[in-house]
C-alpha cells in the first residue's frame, strides 16, 4: 500500500462521511438542533437499499435512489411529528430526544433485521481494481468520489444560486424577518432536515461496503458526523466539506501507520481544534 | 439585614435547613436496608447510579453544563481502584476510594479548561470526545486495562481492616451507603455555600453572573473538578463492590444512562439523582422481563417520551413517589434559582 493509495482511499472515505454528514451540518449547524439521530437515518437507507438488491434483487444503481426517497419520507415525517416541536427546546431536551431516538432505532432494527453486519451484493463491474500510474485504485472507492464530488458541487451550487438556497439562509439567519419577507420558514426547514435525512440515506446505502451495516451504526458513527460538522464549522459547506476530508485522511492513514492507537488520533484532533476555535474551523456563532 | 450580603447570607442559611423530609428519605433508605437483606446487590446497584448520577447533578443541575462523556470519570475510577486492588497498591478500600476519586479529579481538573471553552455544542463534544478518548486509550493499553476482557480476580481487602466482603452484599451495602451519605454531606454543604449560590447564577445567566463579579470560568472549573471526584469514587465504588472492570464503564451508553437517571429524578435539587435510580432500576425490572434482548428500545422510548411530554411536567407528576415527598423535597431545594 503506497502513500497515493492511502490518500486515495482517505479522499473517497472523506468524501462519504461529507454525503452522511452534509445533512446534519444544516440542522446542527445551521439551525443549532442538536440531532445525534441522524446516523440512524443514515442506517435506514443502507438497509433499504441492503433489502432491495439482496433480498428483492434490484440492480445496485436503480436501489440507490429508492434509499433516499426512503430516508427523505422517513425524515420528513419525523420532522413534522416529532423534531419540529423540538426546535425551541434546550439543547439538553435535543440531546435526550435524539438519543432516545438512536437507542430505538439500534433495537428496532436488532429486532427486524438481526444483529449480524450486512454486506450488499455489488455489480461485478464495481469489483476489483483498476491500476492507474501504477496506483491500486478500487474501481468502488473510484466510483464514491464521482458521485460524492458531483453531490457536492451540486449541492453547494444549490445553497450558494438558487432561490430556494438564498430562502434557506435566510431563514436560518433570522427566521422573524424571513417570515417577514413571506418565506415560508417552516416549510423550508422540514424540506432540508428531509433533503439532508435523505442524503443521509443515499450515503449509508453506499457506506455499507466501507463502514460495514449493522444495528449500531447510528451509534458507532455518531462522533464522526458529529466530527464533521463541529470541527468544519457551518459559514458554508465547504467547512464540513473540507472537515470530511481531514477526517478521512486521517482516520485512513492512522488506521495504516499507527494501528494501535485505534480512533485515538481523531478524537485528539478534534479536542485540539475545538479549543482552538470552539465555532469550527471555518465557523461563525449560529444565529438561533 | 440591610446590607444585602446579610440579606443573601439569610437566605442562604433558610435554605440550608434540613426539612423534615429529608430525615424521612434517608430513615427510608436505612429501613430498606435493615427489611429486605435479600436485596443487597440490587439496593447496592441503586446506590451507586444514585451517586453517580449525585456528580452529574452538580454540573448539570447547578452549573448548567451538559455533559455526554461524564463516564471518563466513573471509568477512571473504576480502574484505579481496581488496579489498586489488583495490585496491592493501596489495599484498603476507604483509602483507594479516596485515591480513585482523587485521580479523577485531577483529569476532571486538567480537562475542566476544555470544558468551559465554547457554548453547549463544543462542551458536549469535547465532554464526549475525553470518554471515547479514554475509551481507545484503556483499549490500547490492554496490558494493564485487560482490554476487552477487563480487569479478572479482582479481591477486596476488608474495609478500614475490619469489616470484610461477604458474598450477600451486605457489607457493600452498608459501606455504599455511608459513603454515599458521607459524600451527599458534603454536595449538600457545598451547594448551600455562597459558592453554590454563584453557580446557580452562572447556570441562570453567564453574562449577568460576570456583570456582578462572579469568576465563572473559575467556579466552572471548581465543580467540575469537583463532579468529577464524585463521579470517580462512584467509579471506584462500582469496582470494589462488583469485582469488576471492563472497557463498558466507560461506553457511550452509560454516559447517555446517566443523564436519563437524572432527568428522570428531577436535576438541581441533589435527590434527583437518587430518586432517578429507583425509578429506572424499576423501569429496566419491568421492560427486562417483557423483552430482555431489547432492553435499548424500551430505555429510548422513556427517553422520547419525557422530552414530548416535557421535563418540567414530568417533575409535577414523578411516578411511583407520593407527591408530599416531592413537593417537601423540592422546597429543601434551595428556591433561590427562581430569578
Amino acid at each position: 500500500m503506497t502513500f497515493l493509495t492511502i490518500l486515495f482511499d482517505g479522499i473517497a472515505y472523506g468524501m462519504l462521511l461529507f454525503v452522511l454528514a452534509c445533512g446534519l451540518a444544516v440542522t446542527l449547524g445551521l439551525m443549532n438542533f442538536v440531532n445525534l439521530a441522524h446516523g440512524a437515518f443514515a442506517m435506514a437507507g443502507g438497509y433499504v437499499c441492503a433489502v432491495l438488491v439482496n433480498n428483492m434483487g434490484w440492480p445496485f444503481f436503480a436501489a440507490l435512489p429508492i434509499a433516499f426517497l426512503a430516508s427523505a419520507l422517513i425524515g420528513a415525517l419525523f420532522e413534522r411529528l416529532l423534531y419540529r416541536h423540538l426546535y425551541d427546546r434546550s439543547h439538553l431536551d435535543q440531546v435526550l430526544f435524539s438519543v432516545g431516538l438512536v437507542f430505538m432505532s439500534v433495537a428496532a432494527v436488532d429486532f427486524i433485521m438481526g444483529s449480524s453486519r450486512i454486506f450488499i451484493k455489488l455489480p461485478e463491474a464495481l469489483q476489483g481494481q483498476i491500476d492507474l500510474f501504477g496506483v491500486g485504485i478500487g474501481r468502488y472507492r473510484l466510483m464514491i468520489i464521482v458521485i460524492c464530488g458531483l453531490l457536492t458541487v451540486a449541492l453547494q451550487l444549490t445553497l450558494a444560486k438558487t432561490r430556494f438556497g438564498s430562502r434557506l439562509r435566510a431563514a436560518v439567519d433570522d427566521p422573524r424577518v424571513a417570515s417577514g419577507l413571506g418565506i415560508n420558514v417552516p416549510q423550508v426547514f422540514a424540506l432540508t432536515f428531509a433533503f439532508g435525512c435523505g442524503l443521509a440515506g443515499f450515503g449509508g446505502a453506499l457506506s455499507a461496503e466501507i463502514l460495514g451495516l449493522d444495528p449500531y451504526f447510528p451509534l458507532k458513527f455518531m462522533i464522526y458526523f458529529l466530527i464533521v460538522v463541529t470541527v468544519g464549522g457551518s459559514s458554508s459547506i465547504t467547512g464540513p466539506f473540507l472537515a470530511s476530508l481531514l477526517l478521512g485522511i486521517g482516520d485512513v492513514a492512522g488506521k495504516y501507520y499507527l494501528p494501535k492507537m485505534g480512533p485515538f488520533m481523531i478524537y485528539t484532533i478534534m479536542i485540539v481544534i475545538l479549543i482552538w476555535r470552539p465555532n469550527g474551523l471555518f465557523g461563525r456563532t449560529a444565529a438561533r | 439585614m440591610t446590607a444585602p450580603a446579610d440579606n443573601v447570607g439569610f437566605h442562604a442559611r433558610r435554605t440550608a435547613r434540613w426539612h423534615p423530609a429529608e430525615f424521612v428519605f434517608w430513615i427510608v433508605l436505612i429501613g430498606c436496608g435493615l427489611l429486605f437483606p435479600s436485596r443487597y446487590l440490587i439496593m447496592t446497584e441503586i446506590l451507586r447510579i444514585g451517586l453517580f448520577a449525585l456528580s452529574l447533578d452538580l454540573i448539570l443541575g447547578y452549573a448548567g453544563i451538559v455533559s455526554l462523556g461524564h463516564a471518563a470519570f466513573f471509568g477512571v475510577g473504576a480502574y484505579a481502584a481496581g488496579l489498586m486492588a489488583l495490585h496491592g497498591l493501596v489495599p484498603e478500600p476507604v483509602l483507594a476510594l479516596l485515591v480513585a476519586g482523587l485521580i479523577a479529579g485531577v483529569l476532571g481538573f486538567a480537562t475542566s479548561f476544555l470544558v468551559i471553552r465554547g457554548v453547549d455544542l463544543t462542551r458536549l463534544m469535547v465532554t464526549l470526545g475525553i470518554a471515547l478518548l479514554m475509551e481507545a486509550l484503556a483499549e490500547r493499553f490492554s496490558d494493564i486495562t485487560g482490554g476487552s476482557d477487563g480487569l479478572q480476580g479482582i479481591v477486596m481487602q476488608p474495609i478500614l481492616g475490619l469489616f470484610e466482603f461477604d458474598i450477600f452484599g451486605q457489607v457493600g451495602f452498608w459501606y455504599s451507603v455511608a459513603v454515599l451519605f458521607v459524600l451527599f454531606l458534603l454536595a449538600r454543604r457545598v451547594v448551600h455555600s455562597p459558592f453554590g449560590l454563584s453557580l446557580r447564577a452562572i447556570r441562570n445567566n453567564p453574562l449577568r453572573a460576570a456583570a456582578v463579579g462572579i469568576p465563572v470560568n473559575r467556579r466552572l472549573v471548581a465543580i467540575y473538578t469537583l463532579a468529577a471526584v464524585y463521579a470517580g469514587i462512584a467509579g471506584a465504588l462500582f469496582t470494589q463492590t462488583t469485582q469488576l472492570a471492563s472497557l463498558d464503564v466507560f461506553s457511550f451508553e452509560r454516559s447517555a444512562d446517566l443523564v436519563l437517571v437524572l432527568v428522570l429524578g428531577g436535576t438541581g435539587y441533589l435527590y434527583g439523582g437518587m430518586i432517578g435510580a429507583v425509578i429506572f432500576k424499576i423501569l429496566q425490572e419491568i421492560f427486562s422481563t417483557i423483552t430482555p434482548q431489547y432492553w435499548l428500545f424500551w430505555i429510548g422510548l422513556v427517553l422520547v417520551t419525557i422530552v414530548l411530554i416535557g421535563r418540567e411536567r414530568l417533575e409535577r407528576w414523578v411516578m411511583f413517589v407520593p407527591r408530599k415527598v416531592i413537593r417537601a423535597l423540592r422546597r429543601a431545594k434551595p428556591s433561590g434559582g427562581a430569578a
